[in-house]
């Protein structure tokens, strides 16, 4: 993300080094803060975390096919039926659902208009795609009376639906379009930007058993037996931000958050498997304290998908590896062009 | 955003609720009551068994030990249930364990049976399935009934069988399934109303029983010959028994389970 001006004084060094962009700007400059177009993207990542929340009370309460149709509910695409029993958890998801759906269709049309940025355009994009294909894998595992690895998918890509709507509304943040970044290089190793993508994969892994285990498609100690590594990624990469780039808000702000949610999510985790697994095996029903604790474990697994994404933005854009290990050995050292 | 923005904007939501309610069906239109499936092929014709060497086996099925105390149900979710509210996992009366199938598992040979034309019921009726374990030969009507004035949906969860998963209304005319393959202890249940839960055993000949409140049961009409009698509880699971009959035999097998 070092824009050419950047480039030119950022010189491989053992030490960090601080740099402040100077004249010509990033290129994210020319596009001009859109304040309505950043709170309907902050709006859009809102009500999909809702949809979320949604989505796990249906899993939680054992209400994924109270409703035997799809599209329709009980033969009707806009009548709202009776909001009893599991039906008031299936279609009121599918209703949020559908409501994000729509704003995820304006926030496209919106960004393609607005937009200079060419990859905030095909993000933009991206997301619609990802909306419309989260929509046919509900449908999907509704018809075929919830296969594990449907629902599994349906999981999964709801969370990352939603780190694309937060990446979204970061990207069309004031301090994203206007603030000129303090850059700082990073020579360590691994990098910080490695560490932050693997959180992201034990994080998507955990996610991704997490479900299969939720949707009755594997057993629940691949998930707690994950649980330990995904501990240890993200306290090494939070801790190294916090160590080394306090100095840096935009990276220090995840990075604490993300230890926040890790120990939360720990202890809910903990919670989750004594309600449900422990003491829940001979339940008739799905008991209060199971389904909380659950969506609420879900919920902040979100939370902590998000914010080590937001980690890994931010980290890309403030505390790049030096130019010297990104061009390889042989094809010249950085030259002034 | 500009004019132009606004104007595609609302075109499109305008565009989409237009094929939203081109989409859409009545709600009375959903059918009621599903035709039953298609039955297996034509069996060969049933072997006949002669009355007047006719045996039979009966007996009670007890729980060794104190029976657990049912769990409670919260149907606070649904106010139109009203049913007794205690789950049917384990029912022990005075160590006798009802519910228990109880069917010949083994000893016919390659002997068939008429399927009967009498279709047996299940009934839903304060938010339960009535009976809580069912027995029907492969290819026998089932006639599912709602008498709850709220919405069920009944949906199988079978192993070797076909599964489905269908909504019934308050008043709705009967739902008549079959199943074409043998299943034991066959999961139906109810996603609007967690709790509701019942098993159905699909077996080839018509020797089978269920065990009452009493712990009885009885299976009449055997042929002469050595069987594996086996009885299948859903929590307990599934115990087995020989028994060699005679002509006219009239034996008693009772079996017990221990409390796990």
């Amino acid at each position: 993300m070092l824009s050419e001006g950047q480039a030119k004084s950022a010189c491989p060094s053992e030490k960090s080094v601080y740099i402040h962009a100077k004249e010509p700007p990033l290129k994210a400059l020319a596009t001009p803060y859109n304040q309505a177009h950043h709170r309907f993207a902050v709006f859009t990542a809102g009500v999909t975390f809702c949809l979320l929340i949604a989505g796990a009370l249906v899993t939680s309460n054992d209400a994924g096919l109270s409703v035997p149709d799809w599209p329709t509910s009980f033969g009707s695409i806009y009548k709202i039926p009776h909001m009893v029993g599991g039906v008031r958890f299936e279609h009121t998801h599918r209703m949020v659902a559908e409501f994000v759906g729509l704003l995820t269709i304006v926030l496209a049309v919106w960004t393609w208009r607005v937009e200079k940025r060419r990859w905030m355009k095909a993000l933009a994009v991206g997301a619609l795609g990802t909306v419309v294909a989260q929509g046919v894998l509900g449908g999907l595992t509704v018809l075929f009376y919830l296969p594990p690895p449907i629902s599994s998918a349906h999981a999964a890509l709801a969370q990352t639906f939603f780190c694309i709507a937060v990446a979204i509304a970061v990207f069309t943040g004031r301090r994203w379009v206007e603030e000129v970044p303090q850059v700082e290089l990073d020579s360590r190793r691994p990098s910080l930007i490695t560490l932050s993508l693997l959180s992201i994969f034990v994080l998507y892994v955990q996610l991704i058993l997490g479900a299969m285990f939720r949707h009755h498609g594997m057993s629940w100690w691949p998930h707690v037996m994950n649980a330990p590594v995904v501990a240890l990624v993200l306290t090494w990469t939070a801790v190294r931000a916090l160590a080394v780039y306090s100095k840096i808000e935009a990276v220090r702000r995840p990075a604490i958050l993300l230890l926040g949610l890790l120990i939360t999510q720990l202890c809910l985790g903990f919670v989750a498997f004594l309600t449900r697994v422990a003491w829940g095996r001979e339940a008739v029903q799905p008991e209060l304290p199971m389904v909380m604790s659950t969506v609420a474990h879900v919920a902040v697994g979100a939370l902590l998908l998000a914010t080590a994404v937001v980690l890994a933005i931010q980290v890309w854009r403030h505390v790049p590896v030096s130019f010297g290990e990104r061009v390889p050995e042989g094809e010249g050292s950085p030259v002034a062009a | 955003m500009n004019k132009k923005t606004w104007i595609s904007l609302i075109g499109l939501v305008c565009l989409g609720l237009a094929m939203l309610t081109g989409c859409s069906k009545k709600e009375e239109a959903q059918p009621t009551a599903a035709a039953p499936e298609a039955a297996a092929p034509a069996a060969p014709a049933a072997t006949p068994i002669d009355p007047a060497t006719a045996a039979s086996v009966s007996g009670t099925v007890k729980l060794d030990g104190a029976a657990p105390k049912p769990a409670k149900i919260d149907m606070s979710q649904d106010a139109a249930c009203k049913g007794a509210n205690t789950a049917e996992t384990i029912v022990a009366d005075g160590g006798n364990l009802a519910n228990v199938f109880v069917y010949v598992k083994d000893g016919l040979g390659t002997r068939t049976f008429d399927v009967p034309t009498t279709a047996v019921t299940i009934d839903q009726q304060g938010c339960k399935y009535h009976p809580h374990v069912l027995g029907v030969m492969t290819g026998q009507n089932i006639d599912i009934k709602n008498d709850d004035q709220t919405t069920h949906n009944i949906h199988p969860t079978p192993a070797s069988n076909r599964e489905w998963n269908e909504s019934q209304p308050p008043n709705a005319a009967p739902i008549v399934k079959n199943f074409a393959r043998e299943e034991i202890m066959l999961p139906v249940k109810c996603n609007q109303h967690p709790w509701m839960r019942m098993y159905i055993n699909v077996v080839k000949s018509p020797f089978y029983a269920v065990t009452g409140p009493d712990g009885k049961y009885e299976i009449k009409g055997l042929p002469p010959g050595t069987y594996t009698i086996a009885f299948v509880q859903e929590k307990l699971g599934e115990q087995t028994q020989q028994v060699t009959l005679a002509a006219k035999d009239s034996k008693t097998v009772d079996q017990s389970f221990k409390q796990q």
